[in-house]
């Protein structure tokens, strides 16, 4: 196969599976050092945290969790797009094996965040602005995936999950200052401070983002390794059909 | 245009046609909320706001799937896609017809839901302003909610789970706006905001309904 | 070799063992799946050489 002279190149399911295939040993490996690594740094090599004590320890999950629910929406927006626009199936495919990971990715934050609100707060869940709104992203997920399940037709499906992603996305972006105005009455004391601690000292820093490598890295993997099987499910129903057909 | 708005609302009007059982259905919430939370007037009062908010909302949600189903059922939706009305301004008016036989008569029946669940007497006014601006914005949802679900048998639970979220930033300024208003303070912000997101629902969900809809009629 | 977790060993050992659990759900059964698809390919791939 020649060289490919463009990213659209990889749109063919043919060159994609080939691709993946060789890179994706090489990325599940280097994703489980990472997390390996990162989470094992930062479970047994930091120092407490002035104020919050152990909990800080949870940053490790919690971040970088938040970061790929987030992005994973976005991905799947972004490939929602390319199929309206360019209907290359890779792509819709892409963001159909993207959402339940995206889904993993929500929970972890949401119990995650739960958990070191929990110390806080005396409760195990409370309607903080950033715990609302990985709430109502948790729940956008749901209707994609639960789209895709119910329309027969996979082109079809494929349409109508990328309207829905597209829409869906304003809408995500408005619940998160509607949530926050929601919110501004409830007088809590400290809520949830992540990243932008007012200084994130490098013995906190440098394994969180090994931690973030690995999740992204591991989001990568996984992607890619579902994206492959529904090419294949797709192709196996578009032979069997051809066979019943002749 | 005129045409299809007529048609529609002789069509929800007629016996069957599903008029008044938003009503009824925002009428049973009512009844149902002092039942599930006790009769104290002071935990009704706090909460009545909110409350019709939500009855309101819920009231849209079920009335929803005939939006669409009944058409798509007698094939009039293929009809509607081919014919030279923008299928965009068939479903804005899908929208508006829906608006005005079940978020209009809530609109108009919320004062007296409000008194039967002790709303303070302040907080009437922008209740109903609230509603009003709202519930258009429900109905535009909705109408997208059904274009997606249109193909989709018994699809009733997967269109709530899909328009339900998309609900949350009208809901939250709505009640938002309506519980001030029953405190005595200024609602001014989340009513502007509420427009605003009519507004643009207005502009946008027609589009993104043609659309949902040309892909599932395929 | 444990670090003192302090009180708060509760959540943050629960943080740990949920978003282990969740990662190992999610890979897990992307991989059996996978497999299942895959081998559904090389049967109707079969079935059409044939």
């Amino acid at each position: 196969m020649s060289k490919p002279s463009s990213l659209w190149e990889y749109a063919n399911p043919v060159r994609f599976l080939a691709v993946s295939e060789r890179i994706l040993p090489a990325l599940w490996v280097l994703s489980l050092a990472c997390l390996g690594i990162g989470l094992a740094w930062g479970f047994f090599f930091t120092p407490d945290d002035f104020r919050q004590g152990s909990t800080v320890k949870i940053i490790y999950l919690h971040v970088p969790s938040a970061l790929m629910a987030i992005n994973a929406w976005f991905m799947m927006l972004v490939a929602s797009l390319i199929w309206l626009v360019r209907r290359h199936h890779v792509s819709a495919l892409a963001a159909k094996a993207a959402a339940p990971v995206g889904v993993a990715m929500t929970l972890i934050a949401l119990v995650t965040g739960a958990l070191w609100g929990q110390p806080m707060w005396g409760t195990w869940w409370v309607w903080d602005p950033r715990l609302t709104s990985f709430l109502i992203l948790f729940l956008f997920y749901l209707g994609y995936i639960a789209l895709w399940a119910a329309i027969e037709d996979p082109d079809t499906a494929a349409d109508l999950t990328s309207v829905l992603c597209i829409v869906g996305s304003v809408f995500a972006v408005l619940s998160r200052y509607a949530v926050l105005f929601w919110n501004q009455g409830l007088h809590q004391g400290a809520s949830l401070s992540l990243d932008k601690e007012e200084n994130v000292a490098d013995v906190f820093y440098i394994p969180l983002l090994v931690c973030i490598a690995g999740f992204v890295l591991l989001f990568l993997a996984l992607v890619l390794y579902r994206t492959g099987t529904e090419i294949r499910r797709r192709r196996a129903r578009a032979l069997r059909a051809r066979s019943a057909l002749a | 245009m005129r045409a299809l708005l007529l048609r529609d609302l002789q069509l929800a009007f007629r016996a069957g046609g599903g008029f008044g059982l938003s009503l009824a259905f925002f009428l049973i919430v009512v009844v149902l909320v002092p039942f599930s939370v006790g009769p104290a007037a002071a935990l009704l009062e706090r909460i009545a706001a909110g409350v019709l908010w939500l009855g309101a909302l819920l009231a849209c949600l079920l009335s929803l799937d005939r939006l669409l189903a009944l058409d798509w059922e007698d094939g009039t939706l293929d009809l509607l896609a081919t014919a030279p009305l923008p299928l965009e301004a068939a479903m804005g008016v899908k929208a508006l017809a829906h608006w005005l036989t079940t978020g209009l008569p809530l609109v108009v029946a919320a004062p007296l839901f409000g008194v039967m669940l002790q709303l303070p007497a302040q907080g009437t006014g922008v209740l109903v302003l609230s509603l009003l601006l709202g519930t258009p914005a429900l109905s535009l949802i909705g109408a997208f909610g059904a274009a997606i679900t249109v193909g989709v048998k018994r699809g009733g639970l997967l269109l709530s789970l899909l328009v339900l979220p998309l609900y949350v930033p009208t809901l939250i300024f709505g009640a938002e706006a309506a519980r001030r208003a029953a405190e005595g303070l200024d609602a001014t912000t989340p009513l502007m905001m509420l427009a605003g997101i009519t507004a643009g629902c207005g502009a946008l969900m027609p589009f993104a309904a043609a659309a949902a809809l040309r892909a599932g009629l395929r | 070799m444990m670090p003192d977790l302090g009180k708060y060993a509760q959540p943050v050992l629960w943080s740990y063992a949920a978003s282990i659990a969740v990662l190992v759900v999610i890979v897990a059964a992307s991989l059996i799946e996978g497999r299942r698809v895959r081998a559904e390919m090389r049967r109707a791939e079969e079935d059409r050489d044939v």
